[in-house]
């Protein structure tokens, strides 16, 4: 057995409103196995973004113990973290987050300019990852040239360019039509199968969640089901 | 993350936003074109105050004899009969001098061409014409030679030349000094009033040798001209001249039978007021840079906010702060190196066109064009500082979240 993806355990993360506290996670533990395509549900503010966040090291975690392919995270310093979402994470946005008026290929190269990969083999990794989503015939364009199905495409392509264990996904599909929110679920499936990469997912739409392989719902910060609803394709 | 993948993301991101760029850098331009025009044009006025200065003659220094007592009562300056035209030819020979003509002066009755002038004649050598700046209308001046020979030949000022042959062409004619017949071989060009109303062009120049000999009859000359070799050191000649002629004089400091004095007062007064002027034009036009470097940190903080997103979006892919502090200060620094390249193009254009239209002298210093970049640089380093600091110290999620 393989050190898990993610562990977290009892992980809090308060907010102060005004004078009132808010419990964004209210003592999450949670493990996720390498290879897992999980979908996270749950309904506006219960906790299941603010989660996603943390085990995204884009948040840090109030109180509570969280490991990241067997690191410890908690004690780790800002650039530590950048390292480690340069390495070891990929994120899908609901708005895409392409940078604008820049071509497609180089938005998928922006991973790897932090990472400090030469010329040559940055446009080759980035040129293969959007040949991966299925855009190798829009290497060039810019995100206004292209639908919103292909823009979140090469947000997938730009998370995987790095070779990641783990995609965050929050609300991937929010903004597009059933056909394309099929495509991108399509393309999780086999970047998880053919891949081995650890998907997150987080949805309210039941048919998207209805992809994954294990759903976990959250409501008022604590995880309230955690169920398996597929059988989890050997790797 | 490597410093050139930072300056194509940097140069990259002012590329995407042309317009905006190019509004952000009007202020350096318009700064750095300021301050380059107003330094030249006040590098320009002390040239041209200099030029006036010089046109007194070439870093003139005027020896004088010193005062005597007769019968209990003083002459003034210039009074006594100390200088001879030996003392001229040993100042010749110290190091920073390049000229120096003794000055015979005596007014005489002119006869020539039917008509006659009285006019003040002056004994000189042939330096004269260099150490007045003084140039020749037609004809040549006189020789050493003739200097040597006390030779009979003179040349006229213009004033001389109108009031005794008019219209006429006075060369190779012969005037009469003090019924001594001196041929005409030079005129010199009309130089107009002294800056004490003088008539400067009321003169004849002889050789002085003609001048003591023939109408004077004396050994000693009134006064000596001299010319240094360098504008703004006349006082170490002058230290020379004094010690020179001590030794020449045997005499000791204090009592000095001669007296040195110069036009350094009057240079450095008018070229003082110069100085002021080009510092108070280089002080506004420095205002204007700062102004310039406001206007970037304001675009520079509205693109920040701008870009929050883009902000919370590398950071998620791996930015650490540093990249993005550094990214954000080259924006700023490269936004204000090439305003300030535009704008040193700008200033020698505009310095050109001074000159041109307002005929006005202007000199383009060097160090002005060195001071405009380093400063634009330092402009947009500075303020490009705290907007870039902002930026790179966002949380990612709080960055990502922002509408």
């Amino acid at each position: 057995m393989s050190v898990p993806v993610v562990v977290t355990a009892d992980l809090h993360k308060d907010y102060t409103m005004g004078d009132q506290v808010v419990h964004a996670c209210d003592g999450v533990s949670l493990t996720l196995e390498h290879g897992e395509f999980v979908a996270l549900m749950g309904p506006s503010g219960s906790g299941k973004s603010t989660f996603m966040h943390i085990v995204g090291l884009l948040d840090a975690p109030t109180s509570g113990r969280y490991e990241l392919d067997g690191v410890e995270v908690g004690t780790l310093g800002k650039n530590t973290l950048a390292a480690l979402r340069r390495t070891k994470l990929g994120f899908v946005f609901q708005s895409y987050n392409l940078l604008p008026r820049t071509s497609a290929v180089e938005n998928v190269e922006l991973p790897l300019l932090y990472a400090g990969v030469p010329d040559a083999e940055r446009r080759q990794r980035a040129t293969a990852a959007l040949g991966v989503v299925g855009l190798s015939d829009r290497l060039v364009s810019q995100p206004n040239q292209l639908s919103g199905g292909q823009q979140q495409r090469v947000a997938i392509a730009r998370a995987i360019v790095n070779a990641p264990s783990l995609i965050l996904a929050d609300e991937p599909t929010g903004a597009l039509d059933t056909a394309a929110s099929l495509d991108v679920m399509v393309l999780f499936r086999r970047l998880n199968v053919e891949q081995g990469i650890t998907i997150l997912l987080v949805t309210h739409e039941p048919d998207i969640a209805a992809h994954a392989d294990r759903l976990i719902s959250f409501r008022d910060g604590r995880v309230v089901r955690d169920e398996v609803t597929k059988k989890v394709v050997a790797a | 993350m490597n410093l050139r993948s930072t300056l194509q993301t940097a140069l990259g991101a002012l590329l995407r936003n042309r317009a905006r760029s190019l509004l952000t850098m009007l202020g350096v331009v318009i700064g750095v074109a300021a301050v380059i025009v107003t330094v030249a044009i006040g590098a320009g006025a002390r040239v041209s105050v200099q030029q006036q200065i010089n046109s007194l003659g070439s870093n003139l220094i005027i020896i004088l004899p010193g005062s005597v007592t007769q019968s209990g009562a003083r002459t003034g300056s210039g009074g006594a009969s100390t200088l001879t035209p030996q003392d001229a030819i040993a100042i010749a020979g110290l190091p920073h001098v390049s000229a120096v003509t003794p000055v015979v002066t005596v007014r005489a009755q002119v006869v020539g061409g039917g008509n006659n002038w009285q006019t003040s004649i002056s004994g000189v050598a042939p330096t004269y014409t260099y150490v007045r700046q003084w140039a020749l209308a037609e004809g040549t001046f006189f020789s050493d030679a003739d200097v040597a020979s006390a030779a009979k030949v003179c040349i006229l000022g213009q004033t001389v030349v109108t009031n005794l042959f008019g219209s006429s062409d006075p060369i190779g004619k012969t005037v009469l000094i003090k019924n001594v017949p001196f041929t005409v071989v030079g005129t010199l060009v009309a130089r107009g009033q002294s800056s004490v109303g003088q008539d400067q062009d009321d003169t004849v120049a002889v050789p002085y040798t003609s001048a003591l000999q023939r109408l004077t009859g004396g050994t000693f000359v009134n006064e000596m001209m001299v010319s240094g070799d360098d504008p703004t050191d006349t006082s170490s000649v002058q230290s020379e001249i004094t010690a020179l002629l001590e030794a020449r004089h045997r005499v000791t400091s204090g009592q000095d039978d001669f007296q040195v004095r110069n036009l350094a007062d009057i240079a450095s007064a008018a070229s003082g007021s110069a100085t002021v002027m080009e510092y108070l034009l280089a002080s506004v036009a420095a205002v204007s840079l700062v102004v310039g470097g406001i206007g970037i940190m304001n675009i520079m903080l509205v693109s920040v906010t701008e870009r929050t997103r883009e902000i919370g979006l590398r950071m998620a892919v791996g930015a650490p702060s540093s990249a993005i502090l550094t990214q954000f200060l080259i924006e700023a620094v490269a936004l204000s190196l090439i305003g300030g390249a535009i704008g040193i193009v700008l200033g020698f254009g505009g310095t050109y066109l001074v000159a041109f239209f307002a005929n006005w002298p202007t000199v383009v210093a060097p160090e002005s064009v060195a001071l405009a970049v380093f400063f634009s640089a330092a402009v947009g380093a500075f303020f490009g500082y705290y907007p870039a600091l902002k930026a790179s110290q966002l949380n990612p999620i709080d960055a990502l979240r922002f509408e």
